[in-house]
C-alpha cells in the first residue's frame, strides 16, 4: 500500500505529514471560526426581532 | 449591471454561498487526487530518489504564497480606490492562508534539502525572500489583530500591503544582489520551448493537479474567510445596538 | 516645517531621552559584540561591518516609536494638523529630525567604533559612506511604521514586526558595501543601490505616512 520510500522515508513522511497537518489546521480553523460567528449572528439576529 | 455590484455584501454574501460547496468540493478533489496520485503512483527521480514526491506540497504551497500576497496587494488596493469593504475583509482572509502557505513551503523545502543539499536551511535567495514574506503575513496579521476600529484598520493595513509589496519585491532583489543560490530554478513553465530542462510529464500531471487543488483550496478559504469576516462585522453592529438600548 | 524641524531637534537634545539613547545603545552593541564572538582581529574584521550596520538598525529602531508616539499623546500632533502646512511635510520634517538625532551621530560615530573591531581603512569609508546614505532611509521607513502603531497601545513590538522587514534592502546593500570594502573589492554597486533605496524612501513614504497620519487622526 504505502510506496517504497528508499532511504528517504523520514522526510519524505514528515514533510507530507507536517504538510497536510498545517493545510488540515488552517482549513478546521476557518471553518469552526465560520461556524461560531454564523451561530453567534444567528442568535443576535433573533434577539433583535424578538 | 456593472462588476462591482458583485462586491456589494448582501450580493457578495449570495453568490459566494452558493459558490463555496463547489470551489470547496473541487479543491478536496483536485487536491485529494494530485497528492494521491503524486505520493503514491509517481516513480522516484533518479537522483532525488522519493524526495521528489514533496515537490507536490512544496511548488504549490509556494504558488499560493506568492498569489496570497497578490491577493491581499489587490484587495487593499481596491479598498484604498473604491472603498469596497468585501475586498478589505478579502485580503484580510488570505493573509493567515498565505503565511501559512509559505510555512508549509519552508518546511518542506527543508525536508526536502536536508537529504539532497545536506543541511536544512541555506542563507539562498529564494529561501531568504521567503523568510521575508512570511514575517511580512506575520506583521500584516498582527497590525489588523491590534487596531480596534475595523475601517481605521483596514485603511492601515492596505497602506502597509502596498507598501509592504514594494519593499518585498525590492528585497527579492536584493536578496539576489547578497547571495547566489543553490535553489534550481523554476522548473513548471506551462508554455515553454526548452522542454529538457523541463520536468518530465509523469511529474507535470499530478502536480499541476496539486497547484489547481491548492489554488482552489486557496479561493474557497478565502471566500469562507470573507464571509465570516461580513457576518463577525455585522455581529458586531448588532451587538453595539444592543448595548445603547 | 522649518520651526517643527528646529522644534524637534531642541526636544531631543533638551530631553536627553532619544537622543543620546541612540548613541549609547550603539555603543554598547559594538563593545559587546567582540566580548561574545572573541576578540580574534581576523574575525573581528570579518564580522565588523555587520556588527556595524545590525547596531545601526537597532539603534534606530529604538527610538522610532518616539517620532510621533509622544506627540500624539499630548495633542500636538493633532495641533499640526490644522496648522497651515500639509501632513507631509510633517512627516518629512519629524523623519529628518529623527535622523539628525539618530543617524547622524551614529554615522559619525561609526568610523570609531569601526577602529575598535579592526576595520581597514576602505571599510570604514565604506561603512560611513553607507551609513551617511542608508540611515535617512532607515529613519523614513521607521517614521512610517511609528505612524501606522499610533493608534496601538505599547505599540513597540508590533512596530518592530511592522518595520524589520522595510529595512532588509537597506541592510543588505549596506552591510554589503562594507564586506566588499573590507576584502579590497570594488563597493560603488551597493551605494549606488544604497543611495537609490533612500531617494526612493524619499519619494514614497512622506505620501504613504503621511496618508497614514490623517488616517490615524481621524
Amino acid at each position: 500500500m504505502i510506496p517504497d520510500l528508499g532511504k528517504y522515508t523520514f522526510e519524505v513522511s514528515m514533510s507530507y505529514g507536517i504538510g497536510l497537518a498545517l493545510l488540515a489546521g488552517l482549513v478546521a480553523v476557518y471553518v469552526i471560526r465560520a461556524r461560531q460567528v454564523k451561530k453567534q449572528l444567528i442568535a443576535a439576529e433573533a434577539r433583535k426581532d424578538a | 449591471m456593472s462588476i462591482w455590484e458583485f462586491a456589494n455584501p448582501r450580493q457578495f454574501m449570495g453568490w459566494s454561498g452558493r459558490a463555496l460547496p463547489w470551489v470547496a468540493g473541487l479543491a478536496g478533489l483536485c487536491l485529494s487526487a494530485g497528492l494521491i496520485w503524486g505520493f503514491f503512483f509517481t516513480p522516484d527521480d533518479f537522483r532525488q530518489g522519493s524526495t521528489v514526491k514533496i515537490i507536490y506540497l512544496h511548488v504549490p504551497a509556494a504558488f499560493s504564497a506568492i498569489n496570497g500576497y497578490l491577493i491581499m496587494f489587490i484587495g487593499s488596493l481596491i479598498w484604498l480606490i473604491r472603498r469596497h469593504h468585501v475586498s478589505a475583509l478579502a485580503a484580510r482572509a488570505a493573509a493567515p492562508i498565505g503565511a501559512t502557505m509559505t510555512l508549509i513551503a519552508l518546511i518542506t523545502g527543508a525536508f526536502w534539502g536536508q537529504p539532497m543539499w545536506g543541511t536544512w536551511w541555506v542563507w539562498d535567495p529564494r529561501l531568504t525572500s521567503f523568510l521575508i514574506l512570511f514575517l511580512f503575513y506575520l506583521g500584516y496579521i498582527a497590525l489588523w489583530a491590534a487596531i480596534d476600529d475595523p475601517d481605521t484598520a483596514a485603511d492601515l493595513t492596505s497602506v502597509l500591503a502596498i507598501v509592504g509589496s514594494v519593499f518585498a519585491i525590492l528585497s527579492r532583489y536584493a536578496v539576489l544582489f547578497w547571495n547566489q543560490g543553490l535553489h534550481q530554478g523554476t522548473t513548471v513553465t506551462v508554455a515553454d520551448g526548452a522542454q529538457q530542462d523541463n520536468i518530465a510529464n509523469v511529474f507535470f500531471y499530478p502536480l499541476i493537479l496539486s497547484m489547481a487543488g491548492f489554488s482552489l483550496l486557496f479561493i474557497s478559504l478565502v471566500l469562507l474567510g470573507t464571509r465570516t469576516h461580513i457576518r463577525a462585522r455585522r455581529l458586531r453592529v448588532l451587538f453595539q445596538k444592543e448595548m445603547r438600548t | 516645517m522649518i520651526a517643527l524641524l528646529l522644534r524637534d531637534l531642541k526636544l531631543a537634545v533638551r530631553s536627553g531621552g532619544g537622543f543620546g539613547l541612540a548613541l549609547v545603545f550603539f555603543l554598547i552593541v559594538v563593545t559587546l559584540a567582540p566580548l561574545a564572538i572573541g576578540s580574534d582581529t581576523t574575525t573581528l574584521t570579518a564580522i565588523g561591518p555587520g556588527i556595524l550596520w545590525l547596531g545601526a538598525l537597532l539603534a534606530c529602531l529604538l527610538s522610532v516609536d518616539r517620532i510621533f508616539g509622544l506627540d500624539f499623546e499630548d495633542g500636538s500632533l493633532d495641533v499640526l494638523a490644522t496648522a497651515p502646512i500639509p501632513q507631509e511635510s510633517v512627516f518629512l520634517a519629524k523623519s529628518a529630525a529623527h535622523w539628525m538625532t539618530t543617524g547622524l551621530p551614529l554615522t559619525l560615530m561609526a568610523p570609531v567604533l569601526g577602529l575598535l573591531l579592526n576595520l581597514p581603512a576602505p571599510a570604514l569609508l565604506a561603512v560611513t559612506i553607507g551609513l551617511a546614505l542608508g540611515t535617512p532611509a532607515l529613519s523614513l521607513i521607521g517614521a512610517f511604521g511609528g505612524a501606522l502603531t499610533l493608534g496601538v497601545k505599547r505599540g513597540g513590538l508590533l512596530l518592530s514586526l511592522l518595520v524589520l522587514p522595510l529595512y532588509i534592502p537597506t541592510l543588505i546593500f549596506g552591510a554589503e558595501a562594507a564586506r566588499r570594502a573590507a576584502h579590497d573589492l570594488p563597493y560603488q554597486t551597493p551605494i549606488v543601490f544604497l543611495a537609490a533605496i533612500t531617494l526612493f524612501a524619499a519619494a514614497i513614504f512622506p505620501f504613504a505616512g503621511a496618508a497614514v497620519l490623517r488616517i490615524n487622526l481621524r
